[in-house]
């Protein structure tokens, strides 16, 4: 609202923001750029939703149907892509714009430029990637993991597009998360400590710690495969005395701290909503601090867990198993903590709180099918089958994405000033909550069964419980539409919101009006940092 | 701009906001990652050397073989031989197996023959089973020190000679050694334009 009044007197500074397309090019605004990230994941949601749409048609019955084996390999490499590095990671950057600054009394990222720029590669790298479909020899078909040599030597010509693609990505989520880094440790409002920061922030802060450690090695394996496609060295080719497995290596070595990238800021949204809903503080703060300290730590030593089957010395597998088998100590720890929170609550139950209740259950169980894929000799049975799908599916969608659409309903009345249509939310929550356990939960029994990933045709006997898969899959797809409805719907109007919104919000964020004004605070004067975090 | 401006008027410029240090830092850290992925390339082989993760065999033992048969013990050395993707070579071992003594030293021979119309290039890669038993299998001479060439439907006989240490653990009593052959005349094509002046 205010910034609608500010608009008036932009003569030499204008605090409102400038009009038209320009105002997105060009904006170097927290909120701009949060609002910016959090469309273009939702676009590249869908898009990857719809590969994952064509896979599960394909599966839908036995035998070749729809699509060639090629374009299925295609589809399953760019779904992969598409929605790791397209859908969830730039969603968390999403909220991290929009959330950090106002969370810690901040007036802006602390370097607004790059910010600008760290957005405004992200169209530019998956038009690249998606334009590669439409290349000769097809996309990229080698699984999101791109192991060499099926990424070298037998990869299309296409592959040099995506190498280019996820160095850009790379520089995106690199300067992303100096900016929150930077922004978190010389941002805050005079007199809060780190230890008075929301446990949303502190997540964010250590998930940016992993992003500028990592993705400089992502950037060092696309590096190696350029140069051994195109200017003859042999980093992977056993031939010129190289060797594919130190590419597992590499990769897996970039590769988990990855998935914790892609789930620690899920646990600060978490750990945000559910004391609101339960109208108490946060249970063992310090504790949920230490265990996402602890778990990005451990998430550097236990990358050869995906490799059990490669080949590895005895000691290697049970010191790779054990390691594993650790990290379910603090995520324990955390899961415990959001169990005790909710413990003689005074519970209601929201949209925000369905979802984020159903990311603690859902994502449990994905945890313990991750403690059963980390016992080695358990992994030669489990290894490249659907078991492995399912777990990965289970941590991710319920996890992530569920925490990423419990975060747009619990702070769209804040970034919007409208509340969204709570039986509408209540609807999608349930078709969502519904669709996923039915597409995800039957790929558990495959995977035991014995179906392997990553193809396009399979045995009889896995007709039905694939059959019960698709079918929730265009359940769960076909609800994200509703969720854009619902999204829109909001944001076009609605009953206004208060500043605080939930009854039971607490945060520096819920001290501003609503909508968050275009600038917030500017100075820091006035900051109550008794409600710094609830 | 404005914003910009209002970014650092904030409160922490009194406690020394200074955007230029910490990014520095990061981008330090960012750089330092890059190359440490470089790194794990010769940190891998070295781990392999030391741990024989891979059955990676060693380079060529140079050392005076100062060592004693061991009458007593006998181990079971099989070879293995495979081509990679479109190598079409003939590979296969002199025998398929051989009993020896720890401690001395073995010669066999692998025998190859080009069924191509052209000449190829060929590098062969070992790889022994089990993995600790790489690092007890000292090769004095091997084949595939050295890339081998062979004229359109040309033949030979390639020597190996080994030693395996008398240090080898007693529980090991059979060991694999696998030979994969691959075409390298695409990788070599500048040497061989050379050879062929």
């Amino acid at each position: 609202m205010s910034s609608v009044i500010e608009d008036h007197h932009h003569d030499d500074h204008h605090h409102g923001p400038a009009k038209g397309i320009m105002r997105w090019v060009f904006t170097t605004n927290h909120k701009d750029i949060g609002t910016l990230y959090l469309w273009f994941s939702f676009m590249m949601f869908l898009l990857g939703g719809t590969f994952a749409l064509v896979i599960r048609a394909e599966l839908f019955q036995p035998g070749l149907q729809i699509v060639e084996p090629e374009f299925f390999n295609q589809m399953t490499t760019m779904h992969g892509l598409i929605m790791v590095f397209g859908a969830v990671m730039p969603a968390f950057v999403g909220l991290a714009n929009w959330l950090v600054p106002m969370m810690i009394g901040a007036p802006d990222m602390a370097l607004p430029r790059m910010n600008n720029y760290s957005f405004w590669i992200l169209p530019f790298a998956f038009t690249m990637l998606a334009s590669t479909l439409l290349m000769e020899g097809g996309g990229p078909n080698f699984g999101w993991t791109f192991y060499a040599p099926l990424s070298t030597t037998y990869a299309p010509p296409s592959v040099t597009f995506f190498i280019f693609a996820v160095h850009l990505m790379g520089i995106s989520s690199i300067m992303g998360s100096i900016n929150v880094i930077v922004t978190i440790l010389n941002l805050r409002a005079p007199g809060m400590t780190l230890m008075q920061m929301p446990l949303f922030v502190w997540t964010w802060l250590i998930t940016a710690y992993l992003l500028i450690a990592v993705m400089p090695v992502l950037a060092g394996v696309v590096t190696m495969m350029l140069m051994d496609i195109h200017f003859g060295t042999a980093f992977f080719s056993a031939a010129g005395g190289g060797d594919p497995v130190l590419f597992q290596h590499v990769f897996w070595f970039f590769g988990h701290p990855e998935v914790y990238i892609m789930i620690l800021p899920a646990f600060g949204v978490v750990s945000a909503i559910i004391p609101t809903f339960t109208r108490k503080k946060l249970f063992g703060y310090a504790s949920m601090v230490y265990a996402t300290a602890s778990i990005a730590f451990l998430s550097f030593i236990v990358w050869a867990h995906h490799m059990f089957t490669v080949g590895m010395p005895l000691a290697g597998e049970l010191y790779f198993m054990y390691a594993t088998m650790l990290i379910a100590v603090p995520t324990g720890v955390k899961v415990f903590n959001w169990v005790a929170t909710m413990w003689q609550g005074a519970m209601t139950f929201e949209t925000p709180m369905l979802f984020a209740i159903a990311f603690v259950i859902l994502f449990t169980i994905g945890g313990l099918s991750g403690l059963m894929l980390a016992i080695a000799p358990a992994d030669f049975q489990y290894h490249d089958t659907y078991f492995v799908v399912a777990h990965f599916h289970y941590v991710l969608v319920p996890g992530s994405i569920f925490s990423i659409m419990a975060a747009v309903y619990y702070w769209l009345p804040k970034w919007t000033g409208n509340m969204y249509d709570e039986t509408l939310g209540k609807t999608h929550f349930w078709l969502s909550f519904v669709g996923v356990n039915v597409t995800f939960f039957p790929q558990h029994f495959i995977g035991l069964a014995g179906m392997p990933r990553r193809i396009p045709d399979y045995a009889l006997q896995f007709a039905d419980f694939n059959m019960v898969s698709s079918m929730g899959a265009f359940l769960f797809g076909f609800s994200q539409l509703f969720f854009m409805f619902i999204v829109i719907k909001c944001i076009r109007g609605g009953k206004p919101a208060t500043a605080q919104v939930w009854e039971g919000a607490h945060g520096l964020e819920w001290t501003v009006p609503s909508p968050a004004p275009y600038h917030t605070f500017t100075t820091p004067d006035g900051i109550d940092l008794k409600e710094a975090h609830g | 701009m404005s914003e910009l401006e209002t970014a650092s008027k904030t409160s922490s410029e009194s406690a020394g906001f200074n955007p230029r240090r910490s990014v520095g830092r990061l981008l330090t850290v960012v750089v330092g990652m890059f190359a440490f992925g470089f790194a794990l390339v010769p940190l891998y082989d070295v781990i392999c050397d030391v741990t024989g993760l891979n059955g990676k065999t060693g380079d060529q033992y140079t050392e005076a073989i100062s060592q004693s048969a061991d009458p007593d013990r006998v181990v079971t050395i099989q070879f293995l031989t495979n081509n990679n993707a479109d190598m079409p070579w003939e590979f296969r071992p002199e025998v398929r197996s051989i009993k020896v003594h720890p401690g001395e030293l073995n010669q066999t021979t692998f025998y190859v023959q080009n069924p191509a119309n052209r000449t190829i290039m060929a590098q062969a890669v070992p790889s022994v089973t089990p993995f600790i038993a790489a690092g007890y299998l000292h090769k004095t001479e091997c084949f595939c020190f050295e890339q081998q060439e062979l004229a359109a439907s040309e033949s030979m006989d390639m020597p190996l000679r080994f030693i395996i240490d008398s240090e080898i653990p007693e529980d090991i009593e059979t060991l694999t050694l696998s030979y994969t052959l691959f075409d390298i005349t695409d990788r070599t094509s500048g040497q061989l334009a050379v050879v062929d002046n």
